[in-house]
């Protein structure tokens, strides 16, 4: 908008407001997974911009901290997925409405 | 701003869009790749060069890919009956909708005291690998650990069982 | 001397060509020009090469299975790709009914991109190549792990159970691989110190009593270049991990539904594919566009890099024909159970290589280590299997 990293703050809240919404309003596991992938990446955007506009990019701290963050997220994926294909196993479904009791 | 940051960020967007919108899941999880491959390039406008190379490998790579076999396995091309959205979608909606009124309302409060750098940084590989074993050695030793826990746990959660309860 | 100039030029042949055309132009457009040249020369010469190397595929082929291979367009039959492109181009494109139009039209698209975008950074002579990153190794695996997500959409997009089964083999396969390939690769960069590969080629063009410093010729080197040389050949889906494509296997895979010039495409990116591996296999292992021996550099530098990787080539064509073909469950445990932890133990050995210093005494070291390493996993590997003597049936 007014300056670039205004701009790019603003698609990262977009985006992270979609991510949310996305995982707050689906049925299926895999879509709110998805739309927690969609908050971190707009998490990464974020930490990214602040980076190359704030003093001291050579510190690269937000270059480090984004891409511990897409390590951190990969693995989460790769569990909160396992999961979701555990849980589908047990009780043939993966949409989050009928898994509402904790009995097996 | 430049014509591309608004053409990369429009194509994130729609990618995100369409992500959480769109009925079919394998679709779903296509448009999320071009979220993903919108962002990377957004990376590389912003001069980070690992860091979006890094997302093509990681997001695009092997969690698109992750999440296309997930779907696979739990049979997503069946649609179900009663609708993709919960009953209580307009909650999610506004709950989303605050909280980007508020983010947005932070970004645009404080653009005078957001700090601005125009030079460009010049960062080479080089600088990023003495930064990991050097300042950042911690983390990257505890995200190694992190990563062998979280895939050993994944195959262990969503292997076959071998043997049912007798 | 005249002649050293001559071999100069001959060698920068392509970059002075470049520079007279672009100098026709203002000053300011002249950078972007000198790309879009580059471009229009990748996009040009890859795809030349490919044709000829179907040629060369299937006379070999033919040659090594006791037949002559094509032979009856133009002499000896080099002007089959003619043929075989007019035929793909004028065949009817068939999409199935229940096929998801959109992405069954975008996935050969996506392949052939990102197949191309691999080849930006390839030095493919000297000061001949296109972007010089400064993480160009990893831009190259970048773009390598996008185009396993086209296989999948080709293959998913179908709606045919031969080409979803293709798709999530060729999947798989191509994941496990390319942990490999990363994981070699990694030692090269580790011994280097960059991931640009013009300074990893430069790394490489010294001589020492006219012997070059490839670092095929290390035993670390060695070993990481058979790793990688495994993995390339799983990547690329052929012989013989070819099981997601076979055609006594699942008709054609993940392109079974694909007809005409689409289907063109997908054998374009393939070979494509096969072409960017082995440019990079010789840009870490081979010393990419450096002469074999020090009396042989007024060749020019191009000449080299091509000739290796045509080399390659051959030696791809040659498995395919001789070697039969791995199960799906053979080639997932090979990687995981043999091929990763030697690549990993390559890495370990190549440290030890660098800190021993000069010397024959990390020669004998690392040697014996990877032998060791091989025997051990070899026999641990092959406990399960009982093999008796060896028996022959000629057939009467």
């Amino acid at each position: 908008m007014t300056t670039p990293l205004a701009g790019y703050l603003l698609v990262a809240a977009l985006l992270f407001a979609i991510g949310l919404g996305g995982a707050l309003v689906r049925r299926n596991a895999i879509l709110v997974l998805i739309g927690i992938e969609l908050m971190l990446n707009a998490a990464n955007l974020n930490l990214i911009a602040f980076w190359r506009f704030g003093p001291h990019p050579e510190a690269l701290t937000g270059m480090m901290f984004a891409i511990f963050s897409i390590a951190v997220a990969a693995a989460e994926a790769a569990v909160g997925l396992g999961l979701v294909i555990a849980i589908y196993r047990h009780t043939n479904t993966a949409e989050l409405d009928k898994i509402d009791r904790m009995k097996g | 701003m430049s014509l591309t940051f608004y053409l990369l960020a429009a194509l994130t967007l729609a990618g995100g869009l369409a992500a959480v919108l769109l009925k079919h899941l394998v679709h779903c999880a296509l448009a999320v790749t071009v979220a993903f491959a919108g962002l990377a390039l957004l990376f590389l406008q912003l001069d980070a060069q690992f860091a979006g190379f890094a997302q093509i490998l990681v997001y695009i790579g092997a969690v698109a890919i992750l999440i296309v076999f997930a779907i696979l396995l739990t049979r997503g091309s069946d649609l179900p009956k009663d609708g993709v959205f919960s009953k209580t979608w307009y909650l999610g909606l506004v709950i989303a909708a605050g909280v980007f009124a508020v983010l947005g309302w932070a970004v645009l409060a404080s653009v005078r005291a957001i700090p601005q750098q125009d030079v460009v940084p010049t960062v080479t590989v080089h600088d990023i690998g003495i930064a990991l074993v050097g300042r950042y050695v911690l983390p990257l030793e505890i995200v190694a650990l992190l990563l062998t826990a979280a895939t050993i746990g994944a195959v262990i959660v969503a292997m076959h069982e071998k043997e049912r309860a007798k | 001397m005249a002649t050293n100039s001559f071999f100069v030029n001959l060698d920068q042949i392509f970059i002075l060509l470049r520079n007279w055309l672009v100098g026709f132009l203002p000053a300011v457009l002249r950078p972007a020009a000198g790309v879009v040249l580059g471009v229009i020369a990748i996009v040009c010469v890859f795809p030349g090469l490919f044709a000829l190397t179907t040629v060369f595929e299937r006379k070999g082929l033919g040659r090594i299975q006791n037949r002559i291979g094509p032979n009856r367009v133009g002499p000896y039959g080099l002007l089959q790709p003619i043929a075989d492109g007019i035929k793909s181009l004028t065949k009817e494109d068939i999409v199935p009914l229940s096929a998801n139009a959109a992405v069954h039209f975008l996935a050969p698209m996506v392949l052939v991109v990102t197949v191309f975008m691999g080849f930006a950074v390839l030095p493919m002579g000297r000061n001949m190549v296109l972007v010089d990153m400064d993480a160009g190794l990893l831009f190259f695996f970048a773009m390598g792990a996008a185009t396993e997500l086209s296989v999948f959409m080709a293959g998913w997009s179908s709606r045919n159970k031969y080409s979803l089964l293709g798709a999530m083999r060729a999947v798989a396969q191509m994941i496990s691989y390319e942990v490999v390939l990363l994981l070699s690769s990694v030692s090269v960069v580790m011994i280097t110190g960059s991931l640009s590969l013009p300074k990893i080629v430069a790394a490489q063009s010294q001589y020492t009593n006219g012997f070059p410093h490839w670092y095929i010729f290390t035993p670390w080197g060695l070993a990481g270049f058979i790793m990688y040389a495994i993995a390339a050949t799983a990547e690329t889906n052929r012989s013989p991990f070819d099981l997601p494509e076979g055609e006594s296997e699942l008709v054609a895979g993940y392109h079974t539904e694909y007809s005409g010039f689409k289907f063109a495409l997908f054998f374009l990116g393939e070979y494509l594919a096969m072409f960017s591996i082995s440019g990079l296999g010789t840009t870490l292992f081979l010393g990419g566009w450096s002469a074999p021996f020090s009396f042989l550099t007024w060749v020019p530098s191009w000449f080299w890099f091509f000739g290796k990787v045509m080399l390659s080539i051959f030696v791809f064509i040659w498995m395919r024909g001789t070697l039969p073909r791995l199960r799906q469950d053979q080639l997932m445990n090979f990687a995981w159970k043999f091929v990763l932890p030697f690549t990993l133990l390559n890495l370990l050995v190549t440290a030890l290589w660098r800190f021993m210093g000069e010397g024959w005494a990390r020669w004998v070291v690392c040697t014996v280590i990877l032998v060791a390493a091989y025997v051990v996993m070899g026999r641990l590997e092959m406990r399960s299997e009982h093999f008796g003597r060896r028996s022959y049936r000629y057939a009467e």
